[in-house]
Formats: C-alpha cells, sequence, structure tokens
C-alpha cells in the first residue's frame, strides 16, 4: 500500500526515481532542480540506490553522459532548469533522434535575460520541438506519479523515447504537500526492468549516430515524428493501467466545470489549482466559467483539447513564455492551430501571465475572463497582452 | 608503485612480425588520399582490439566511416555531437559500471575509447574532456590533432601551429599566417594528474600500437595525442604522409613520449636533428615563411624540446622500438 506522507516533492520525485532502480544518473546543480538530483546522490551514497552518479560539468555534458548510458543499455535519469536546459538542449535533439528512453524532470524556470530563477514555462516551451514526450505536473502527486509514468512509457518498446516530466519550479519543486508514495513492490509491479532493444554491446556490434545524408534525412525525421504520434495509445495505455493499479486516472487534458460552460481557461501546470478556485469563485457568482488543462504536452493532445473547448464562446489562453512577435505564446499559437483546423472560432486571447515568478492570484483569473469576454462583445481584433505589466 | 605502472608490470609490446589480423575499423571507408588520420586510427583500433564501444567527436573520422547506410565499425561505435565525446563515454563507462555492478551484464573487460580531432578536443571538447578525465572514468581517449578543422574546410584551431596557413589564418600583408603557439593538450592532460599520457605518430606504428594497449590496460583516464598528417589541408602530396609524420619526430617538432604516473618518459631520442626549415618545406601551408620567421620556429622548437627533457629528467632516452626504424 502507498503511505501518505508530507514531504517536499523534490524529494519525493527523488525517492521515486530510486524505486524504479535507475542505473545511472548525470546532473549538474541549477536552481531549482538541485533537491531532485541532491537527493538522488544521498541515496547512492548511502547505499540505498545501487547506481552511478555522474556529476557531471556541464549540463551539456550530464545529456551528453546520459546518451551514452542509455545507448549502453541502462535505465538513466537527469533533471534540470532554465539556462541548463538552453544549454544541454543540443543533445536532448539528438537523444530523441537515436530513440534513448532518458527520463527527465524539468523544475520549470524562466530563461535569462534577466537573469531570473524564478518559475515560468520558457523552458518548456524551448524543448517543445525537441522530439520528447512530455507531461506537465499539477501538483507534488501528479509529479512522482507522472515521473514512475515516463519510464514505463519511455522504455516501452513501442515508444522508445525520452520523456521530461514538468514540475513548475519552486511552486512545485520546493513545496511540502501531502502525497501517496508508493511501495517498492508497488512500484516494480508497474514498472518492469529495462530491457533494451539495441545496445552498445561488443558481442553486437552497432554503428549509432551515423552520417544521414539528403536521401535519408527527411525519411529520419518523418519516422521520428510518426514514433512521437504513435507514442499517444501507448501513453494512454500506462495511464489506465496507472489507474488501475493506483486508483489515480490521469488524462491528457483535464477539465473542470466545463459542462455549459461558455468561457473557458487554459492553463498548464500548478497555475492551474489557482485558476480551479477562481472558476469555483465565478460559478457561485452566477457565470458560465470553466478551465481546460493540458497535462500531455508532446504528443499534442489535439483531439482532446478540441473536444474539451468546442462549444465555448471564448477562450482565455494563460502562456506562461513569450513568442516574441509571434502573434501569441506558443501555447495559444498551438491552440489556434488546432481550433481552425477542427473548425471551431471561438473568441481567444492570450494572457502572458506568471513570468519570472509572478504571482497569478484568483482575482487575477477573474480578471481575464471578464476581459477576454468584454473584448469579443465588443467585437475586437483578437491578440495578447502581458497580464498586469506596467507601461 | 603507481596505477599504471601496477596496471604494466606484466605488458608486453607488439612486434610487425605478430601484429593482432583483426581491423575494427574496416578498409572501404571515405578518407582522403594520404590520410595520416585514418591510418593511426586504425591502429589504435588493432591495438585495443574488438572488445570495445567507441564514441566518437563530430568531425572527419565521424564522417568518412558512418554514411549510412554503411558503416566501417566492426565495433560499437556512438556519434553524437562536436564537442561531448568525452562526456558520451563517461555515461558509457558508467552504465557499464553499474550494470555490471547489478549482475545486469557481464562485460567486466570492455574498453571505451573516445576521440576527437583538435578542435573537438582542444577547443570546443576540452570541458567535457577535462570533465571525464577529472572524474576518473576508466577511458581511452584519443586526440587526432591535423592541426585545423580539416572537415569543414582547414579553418585554425588552437592546435594550428605558428605561422601555418589555414582558411582563417591567411597570410597577408599584415599576417604571417597563425598568430598564436600551438596549445600544448597533453601537459594539459598529465595537469589532470591521470596515470596515462603519451603521444604518438603513425610513422611509428609499433610505438603508437603499444602506447594505445598500455592506454587501454591502465585503469582510469589515458590520453593519447595523435599526430595526424592531413595532405589536404597541409598542402602536401598524398604519399609524403609518413616522410612528413618521420620529418616531425626527427626535427623535434612531434617528440614521442609517455607520461606514466606523473613521470614523464622520452620514448625516442633524436641523436641528429634535423633542422626544421626540412619539415616546414615539406608543406605549402608554410611556404609563405620567411628566413627569419623559420629561424624563430626553430627556437621555440629547441626551447620546447629542452623543457621536454628536463620533464624527463634526463638526456637519455630508451633506444626506440627496433621495428619502427
Amino acid at each position: 500500500m502507498s503511505k501518505r506522507v508530507g514531504m517536499e516533492v523534490s524529494i519525493a520525485a527523488a525517492e521515486v526515481v530510486g524505486m524504479t532502480n535507475v542505473d545511472v544518473i548525470a546532473a549538474y546543480p541549477i536552481t531549482p532542480q538541485t533537491h531532485i538530483v541532491e537527493h538522488l546522490s544521498e541515496l547512492v551514497a548511502d547505499g540505498q540506490l545501487d547506481a552511478e552518479f555522474v556529476p557531471v560539468e556541464s549540463e551539456h555534458s550530464a545529456m551528453s553522459t546520459c546518451v551514452g548510458s542509455s545507448a549502453a543499455g541502462a535505465r538513466t535519469f537527469t533533471s534540470t532548469s532554465s539556462q541548463g536546459y538552453a544549454l544541454m538542449s543540443e543533445i536532448c535533439y539528438i537523444a530523441a533522434a537515436l530513440r534513448l528512453p532518458i527520463v527527465m524532470a524539468v523544475a520549470n524556470r524562466a530563461i535569462s535575460g534577466p537573469i531570473n530563477i524564478w518559475n515560468d514555462h520558457a523552458d518548456m516551451m524551448m524543448s517543445r520541438d525537441t522530439g520528447w514526450v512530455q507531461t506537465v505536473a499539477e501538483n507534488g502527486q501528479e509529479v512522482i506519479d507522472l515521473l514512475l509514468h515516463a519510464f514505463r512509457v519511455a522504455e516501452d518498446h513501442r515508444v522508445l523515447l525520452p520523456t521530461i516530466v514538468n514540475l513548475d519550479g519552486f511552486t512545485l519543486s520546493h513545496m511540502i504537500e501531502p502525497m501517496f508514495l508508493p511501495e517498492q513492490a508497488e512500484v516494480d509491479r508497474y514498472l518492469p526492468p529495462y530491457v533494451p532493444k539495441l545496445r552498445l554491446d561488443p558481442a553486437k556490434p552497432i554503428t549509432m549516430g551515423p552520417v544521414g545524408m539528403p536521401d535519408v534525412y527527411t525519411e529520419a525525421r518523418k519516422a521520428q515524428d510518426e514514433a512521437l504520434k504513435a507514442s499517444k495509445p501507448v501513453i494512454l495505455e500506462a495511464w489506465k493501467e496507472f489507474a488501475d493499479q493506483f486508483g489515480r486516472q490521469y488524462h491528457p487534458v483535464e477539465t473542470y466545470q466545463t459542462e455549459g460552460a461558455e468561457h473557458l481557461l487554459l492553463t498548464m501546470g500548478s497555475i492551474s489549482e489557482t485558476a480551479m478556485t477562481a472558476v469555483d469563485a465565478m460559478r457561485a457568482a452566477g457565470k458560465k466559467v470553466g478551465l481546460a488543462r493540458i497535462r500531455l504536452w508532446r504528443p499534442f493532445p489535439a483531439d482532446e483539447l478540441l473536444a474539451a473547448v468546442r462549444g465555448a464562446k471564448t477562450l482565455s489562453v494563460i502562456d506562461r513564455a513569450p513568442a516574441f512577435s509571434g502573434g501569441c505564446g506558443p501555447v495559444c499559437c498551438e491552440v489556434k492551430s488546432m481550433l481552425f483546423d477542427g473548425g471551431c472560432s471561438p473568441y481567444v486571447w492570450n494572457y502572458l501571465a506568471g513570468l519570472g515568478g509572478r504571482d497569478v492570484t484568483v482575482e487575477d483569473f477573474a480578471d481575464m475572463v471578464a476581459k477576454t469576454s468584454a473584448c469579443a462583445d465588443r467585437g475586437e481584433p483578437m491578440g495578447y497582452e502581458f497580464l498586469n505589466a506596467r507601461e | 608503485m603507481g596505477i599504471a605502472a601496477e596496471a604494466l608490470k606484466d605488458f608486453k609490446g607488439f612486434s610487425l612480425k605478430k601484429l593482432p589480423v583483426e581491423e575494427p575499423l574496416s578498409p572501404g571507408h571515405r578518407a582522403c588520399q594520404g590520410c595520416g588520420e585514418v591510418l593511426a586510427l586504425r591502429l589504435i583500433m588493432k591495438a585495443i582490439g574488438s572488445n570495445v564501444v567507441v564514441c566518437s567527436a563530430t568531425g572527419c573520422m565521424e564522417i568518412i566511416t558512418s554514411p549510412y547506410p554503411q558503416t566501417a565499425w566492426r565495433v560499437p561505435w556512438l556519434h553524437v555531437a562536436f564537442e561531448n565525446a568525452a562526456a558520451v563515454v563517461s555515461g558509457v563507462e558508467a552504465a557499464y559500471k553499474a550494470m555490471n555492478r547489478k549482475g545486469i551484464i557481464d562485460s567486466p573487460d570492455t574498453v571505451f575509447f573516445a576521440y576527437g580531432g583538435d578542435g573537438g578536443t582542444m577547443d570546443i571538447g576540452l570541458q567535457a574532456l577535462s570533465g571525464a578525465m577529472e572524474r576518473g572514468h576508466n577511458f581511452v581517449y584519443a586526440c587526432l590533432d591535423n592541426e585545423a578543422y580539416m572537415n569543414t574546410g582547414i579553418q585554425r584551431s588552437s592546435g594550428t601551429p605558428y605561422g601555418a596557413m589555414t582558411t582563417t589564418s591567411p597570410p597577408g600583408k599584415k599576417s604571417i599566417g597563425q598568430g598564436t603557439q600551438k596549445k600544448n593538450l597533453p601537459a594539459i592532460a598529465v595537469a589532470h594528474a591521470i596515470p596515462y599520457v603519451a603521444t604518438v605518430s603513425p610513422a611509428f606504428p609499433v610505438d603508437l600500437m603499444n602506447k594505445a594497449k598500455k592506454a587501454a590496460m591502465i585503469p582510469g583516464p589515458a590520453y593519447l595525442h595523435v599526430y595526424s598528417v592531413c595532405p589536404t589541408g597541409w598542402r602536401h602530396a598524398a604519399d609524403q604522409t609518413i616522410q612528413v609524420a618521420k620529418l616531425a619526430v626527427d626535427s623535434k617538432v612531434f617528440p614521442l613520449y609517455e607520461v606514466i604516473d606523473g613521470e614523464y618518459k622520452l620514448s625516442r631520442k633524436v641523436a641528429k636533428p634535423k633542422p626544421v626549415a626540412d619539415y616546414l618545406k615539406a608543406q605549402r601551408r608554410f611556404r609563405h615563411l620567411t628566413e627569419s620567421e623559420v629561424a624563430k620556429i626553430q627556437a621555440k622548437v629547441d626551447a620546447d624540446w629542452d623543457t621536454l627533457v628536463k620533464r624527463c629528467g634526463a638526456e637519455e632516452a630508451p633506444a626506440p622500438a627496433k621495428e619502427d626504424e
């Protein structure tokens, strides 16, 4: 039986990664990811986890070491944030192209400049097109559940793709939350030992990472796109089995009070809990407001999201990173594309909110819904704004 | 006795009559005619053998051996990027260590070998190499030094020697060509206090193979600095590769030595050194140099040699391997 604990989310994340009996962890310190790898290094130092902890000299080398380790056939984990992600991103593309099931926790943090250690989703958006499976946690329980799920999905021979679990820096990584922490036997039941499909083995030599000339490069990229799309049924299956075993059912998109809702908020991550409180207050005041939250970021759950928002008059899409001059933030851009493809045309206003650790309050969500609805009524052109930005 | 000396106490060298027949790096690759780099790499692979995992930096040796769907590699080989071969091999080694210990695999004697060019090692890959050496992974790293970014079209690197013409250090009215001195990477490797560092040249194949084998036998990091003649970039005829490599050693431009457990040891004394001018004249990358510049280079070569000999603690070096004469 899982035991109910009150624990810092980063420590719980490390405990769960430890329970996967991971073989190699390569990591470099960056705030706010540090507590995760610190605790993993403690587990190794105390002999509770039999793994190689490789304290590399940069995030670029962290991901490079993970690639070498995973290619050699070892279960492999790392964690990073922000500038660390930026530095390793070159190798993240290659990890996905090599189909290596590395699991990474990203404690989401703003990107410089100016330098800022606090939470937003700029690093998550930077990793969008690297070809990794990506999920986004709302609370501590989701962090540890999605981590277990990540290993299960990444290592499935029908998937074999690296996987990121995004957790908001500080607002999740450094919070002490009540969680059900699984027992070792439960983890063992859910997550079978990793059996690599191919590995670097002198007994069966393979060449990994060859040159792709123009005659094969397109096909290689297409194969990667197909592989990422094909991961979706496995992701759903692994969530179903998780629900059967642990009693918590996850979906690519979560909805809250969307029944009959005319105005929807669209969020990702821990901010969604505040948004739900705001929805409750607006519903109590008689307003037809609901919330859709993206949990599965890659592969993008267009069908589920379209089903969740179809019928709404307005959408207030919250982006936690800018796409400078692009017409809207990166999440909203995808949402608009999906709406267009789906023949669905609600009024969409995009809020760039919660950048670099700025709080987004219950009142802010109420203001957003009110503003979007007023703009729609006035027939103003759709657009975006930096929420509460001083002139 | 140091780690390296202990590991080498039963070391037996190669002889030309008893070279391994295996070719982990097979013929049929796409290297230029007269490529000294691929020759050195082939000899290293023969010495290390087939129980190996190879990690390659981006560069000539990666491009010419792996145009999909072909491969010249008969051993497991992984290429990831330009600057990270040492970090990638760190991961392979760590994985094997963990999996051997946990009983997942049984490969205790596998060798972990990474290589990169001078650009991939001395410039963009220096941090990753320094990290891997400092952490003490059990691996062999070879810097295949052809003294410029040859794969991208002969641009200067920190391995390019003073005075050399490259496409980004062209001689001109206000330029002598490469205006800086070559970075001493073996000394940087030695500064990491790793058990084994050696310089090797394909013109001395038995010495090269012996050192590669030693590097593989010694636990911990081992660094080979490989003189990698490049006719294409150095501007000499493809059939002059071995002559140029011999001249480099015989003119003291590229001394052959080992550093075992921190102790320098000359591999080959140079009793009657050839003038550096002979070495420079053999390559058109130096043809713009004036006599006074050549004299400057000669003085620097002499001074570096004296420093090396002092580090070796003796004027005398052991007799060279007969087969290499």
